[in-house]
């Protein structure tokens, strides 16, 4: 059942990326009878490849007997397979391909993150055995998930009409969020390789309380842990140490991840000889603006209700069960307080200031940097009670 | 109050931009008409003379809600920088530990008050002023808007259908019969149709306009709520620590609820008791490593007759419960929690009185650790006094022993031994792995026999008559909340001017679902689906 599980989610992955493809070549191909063929391939791998991962669910579901929502692998997943579900539910209203050549990927990228972080199926700890794991755990990722279609429009959005013949502001932050993308990729492809090679560095430190403790490395380390001694003979010695408090070894694989993604950025730009999104902008030319606009703005008015619902009215009736009060300011709390606000200014600028069009998409890119924030910062930098989460 | 006519009869609020009833600019509006709040007068918009005025129009400007809205989401980040007060350990000074453990960032963090951000007064302050702004922001709204609703008429004024931004105009050929056909469709299609003078009004979905403000109420439900639990009475928050085999009274509860701890139950995932598929998981993390189940087993029981002081209550037993973390006991609307314990607190500790010599015992005393006897009397002319007990004991700065708590963890006694040849008593001070002899050599010592331990469950005790009135709220937001996105107020005039036919609708959104509409609407008629004249600007 486990390793059945497994496969069917590899399978999953296999299918967006050719299901990427085919929107890819929805593009390109003009429309027969109004029946666009490549699109029409590229829906039914999509949901073939939903099937699959939806069957790696309940497998693992039935495997573990607890829904696979339990650590940072499963939520992720999770989050995941509710973006595609997001946007087939979107395809079938808007009938848009473009959605998928630019929701796919993402959530291929989600997936490949996820997978980057313990799989095991795990034993639930106590304060995890409840029901509310499934109701309030699902409804949350998948409000988020709605809400992250707005951002995917809201960057078609931003390719399309920001101006790419000069340098600007707009030009800088769109190429940074692509930056961002790019560099989720590098932490990929960082962790995959040295996980291939089997890399492992052990270095006795001393902790902020003055302890003696041991930390092992999978990645060369670029910064050593605070009064760190090397222990595995032939492996680098750190540049620099950290003070305790920082985690020295999530540190050095941001910047192992930072690095790779400046890599793949620049090789891409040399290859290009363009603004990666400049490079991009014709795959969007012919787009109905207005239409983007309205599938960004109503998968927020999907999305914001079944967030409120999942992320913060189901989780204070488990807190109060599980933690005996409906609200403690645990960070994790707040930041989906924080998340919450923020789209609810979203829908107030929108409704009532007018802010559409090129403003809503940007708030949109914004909305979704609260929510991969709090999906992983919050569960690896700021500790927390929902820390296990990211073990 | 002042008011303006339209040319149509109606008389309107001063301020109005759009007659409520024919919908009539009675303002310069521009090509396409301002459609929120249907053109009503809003009081914010028409008066700004005394300082009601202006306190009215500040909060009632969505920009101000928003900028607040901004603001406290600002706060409540900087407030999750390093741990609030409440998740530092109790027993060190915050104003130390955040200097300690973050530097200067630190201390400059406890200085400017943020680790206590959310009961800070300004952060008070600011849920407050959203609230207000909430309540302002809504009334100055949904009055005007209702009177709007309430008093359209269904022959509009033509400068109001042109100014649509669905709109279409054009020659009635077999007027009637295709408008039978279309009023036969829209009520199909779930439209409440009004007629007047063969002029057509077909609307749904109009409760949706109502959800901002439903959800809108909720969440003031929701803050009164929270606000109420500032109100000594509305909520109990106590802790207790319990030990297994004792009864004690519930704190919070006046004397009327007591416990007892039967057993606490603390159990781990140990690899050959668990199945296949969390070999891997466990095998990661260690075999035993990891907790599985924190239980107390405990009998609830209630307080018979009046309290008596000093007297031994008289318990009636109400239930036996297990309380589990994500199952506490409930009773009363009482909630008994989880939330800590302690393994193997020392229960009671053995001594042989023997002679050192011969090592021969005359018998074992078993001094209950959290009840200790006076004296223990062991017969034929032995005897044990206990003079001091120091439960935890450790030396002071002047060198005597003395106890840090009442808790029975490092215990130390000083005993005075009786026998028949030592008929005034030998004093020993007996401490673990330790033993005084002050008063010279004795004879006689306390020779350590055993200990018996048992755990001590910690379980929070909880009860919140606000919690009611916050579900109230919540589920009147989210009923407000998913009526206002996921519905939406459809309109659409079918008006004949002599020859011609003009054709509005409107949506408050989701434009592209309405035009999707109209066009099944249009599609087998001579009427002409209106056109997005949005479109035509960009």
């Amino acid at each position: 059942m486990v390793q059945l599980s497994s496969t069917l989610l590899y399978i999953a992955f296999v299918l967006y990326l050719i299901a990427t493809l085919f929107f890819g070549g929805a593009i390109r191909v003009k429309k027969k009878d109004g029946v666009d063929r490549w699109a029409t391939i590229g829906i039914v791998v999509t949901i073939i490849g939903f099937i699959a991962q939806l069957g790696y669910f309940i497998t693992r579901w039935i495997a573990a007997g607890h829904a696979p929502v339990s650590n940072l692998f499963e939520f992720t997943t999770f989050f995941g397979m509710m973006l595609v579900g997001a946007f087939i539910v979107i395809y079938f209203i808007y009938k848009t391909s473009l959605l998928g050549l630019f929701t796919l990927p993402i959530a291929i990228l989600v997936i490949a993150y996820a997978s980057m972080f313990p799989r095991e199926i795990s034993p639930l700890i106590p304060a995890l055995q409840s029901d509310w794991l499934h109701i309030h755990v699902t409804t949350a990722a998948a409000g988020e998930a709605i809400l992250a279609i707005s951002f995917v429009a809201g960057l078609i959005y931003l390719i399309r009409v920001v101006d790419q013949s000069k340098p600007s502001k707009r030009t800088f932050w769109l190429e940074f969020v692509l930056f961002f993308l790019i560099s989720t990729l590098g932490f990929v492809i960082v962790t995959t390789s040295f996980r291939a090679a089997g890399y492992e560095a052990a270095f006795e430190w001393i902790d902020k309380n003055g302890k003696q403790d041991e930390m092992v490395y999978h990645m060369p380390a670029l910064v050593g842990p605070h009064e760190g001694v090397l222990k595995t003979e032939g492996r680098m010695t750190p540049l620099i140490d950290m003070p305790a408090i920082i985690n020295a070894r999530k540190l050095n694989t941001v910047i192992w991840s930072l690095f790779a993604g400046l890599g793949l950025y620049g090789l891409l730009r040399l290859v290009l000889r363009k603004r990666i999104a400049a490079a991009l902008q014709p795959l969007v030319k012919n787009v109905n603006l207005d239409l983007v606009d309205e599938i960004g703005y109503r998968s927020v008015a999907i999305g914001f209700p079944v967030f409120t619902l999942g992320a913060l009215i189901f989780a204070m009736i488990w807190a109060q069960i599980a933690w005996t009060r409906f609200w403690g300011w645990d960070p994790k709390e707040v930041w989906a307080l924080i998340t919450w606000l923020f789209y609810a200014a979203f829908l107030h600028l929108r409704l009532s200031k007018g802010w559409h069009g090129e403003r809503s998409a940007w708030l949109a890119v914004i909305g979704f940097a609260i929510i991969m924030f709090n999906l992983v910062a919050v569960n690896l930098v700021i500790a927390g009670l929902h820390s296990y989460a990211g073990s | 109050m002042e008011h303006v006519k339209c040319e149509c009869g109606h008389v309107n609020p001063i301020g109005t931009v759009l007659c409520e009833a024919c919908g009539k600019p009675l303002e310069e509006v521009p090509t396409l008409v301002d459609m929120r709040y249907e053109g009503s007068a809003r009081r914010s918009q028409t008066y700004n003379k005394t300082i009601i005025d202006k306190i009215w129009n500040f909060f009632s400007s969505v920009k101000v809600g928003v900028w607040l809205i901004v603001i406290t989401l600002i706060a409540s980040a900087i407030g999750t920088i390093y741990p609030q007060q409440m998740y530092i350990p109790p027993t060190v000074s915050p104003a130390e530990y955040y200097e300690q453990q973050y530097g200067w960032l630190g201390k400059w963090y406890y200085t400017l008050g943020f680790h206590d951000l959310y009961s800070s007064w300004w952060y008070m302050l600011l849920i407050a002023l959203i609230g207000v702004s909430l309540v302002i922001c809504s009334l100055d709204r949904v009055v005007p808007l209702y009177r709007a609703l309430n008093n359209q008429r269904v022959t509009r004024n033509e400068q109001f259908l042109q100014r649509q931004r669905l709109f279409s105009r054009a020659q009635a050929t077999d007027y009637e019969t295709a408008l039978r056909h279309v009023v036969d469709k829209l009520t199909k299609r779930g439209y409440r149709i009004r007629e007047e003078n063969g002029n057509i009004l077909a609307e749904k979905g109009r409760f949706s306009r109502w959800g901002p403000y439903v959800n809108h109420i909720g969440l003031i439900i929701f803050l009164i709520g929270a606000m109420l639990r500032f109100v000594p009475g509305m909520y109990v928050d106590e802790n207790m620590w319990i030990r297994e085999g004792e009864i004690k009274e519930i704190p919070g509860t006046k004397g009327k609820y007591f416990l007892e701890n039967k057993k606490f139950i603390f159990e781990v995932y140990e690899k050959e008791k668990e199945k296949e598929a969390f070999q891997p998981a466990i095998d990661r993390v260690g075999s035993g490593m990891m907790a599985k189940n924190y239980q107390t087993d405990v009998v609830l029981y209630e307080r018979v007759g009046p309290v008596v002081a000093g007297e031994e209550p008289k318990l009636k037993k109400i239930k036996s419960f297990s309380i589990r973390v994500n199952e506490p006991l409930k009773h009363d609307h009482y909630a008994l929690y989880q939330v800590d314990f302690k393994l193997d607190e020392l229960k009671n500790m053995s001594f042989h009185l023997t002679d050192k010599q011969t090592n021969k015992s005359f018998g074992t005393i078993t001094i209950d650790l959290i009840q200790p006897e006076k004296e223990y009397d062991l017969g034929n002319g032995y005897k044990v006094q206990l003079l001091s007990y120091f439960p935890d004991f450790y030396f002071d700065e002047n060198g005597n022993p003395n106890t840090r708590s009442k808790v029975p963890n490092n215990p130390a006694f000083v005993f005075k031994m009786f026998a028949p040849d030592r008929p005034k008593g030998e004093v020993s001070f007996t401490a673990i792995r330790q033993t005084i002899e002050p008063l010279g050599d004795n004879k006689y010592k306390m020779s350590f026999a055993g200990i018996e331990t048992r755990n001590v469950s910690a379980l929070t005790v909880r009860r919140d008559f606000t919690l009611w009135i916050l579900g109230v709220g919540g589920a009147i937001f989210m009923i407000g909340l998913i009526q206002g996105m996921y519905w939406n107020h459809r309109r659409l005039w079918i008006r004949r001017i002599d020859e011609e036919v003009l054709i509005a609708a409107h949506t408050n959104k989701n434009w592209f679902g309405l035009k999707k509409e109209l066009e099944g609407i249009f599609n087998d008629t001579p009427f002409v689906m209106p056109i997005d004249q949005a479109d035509k600007r960009s």
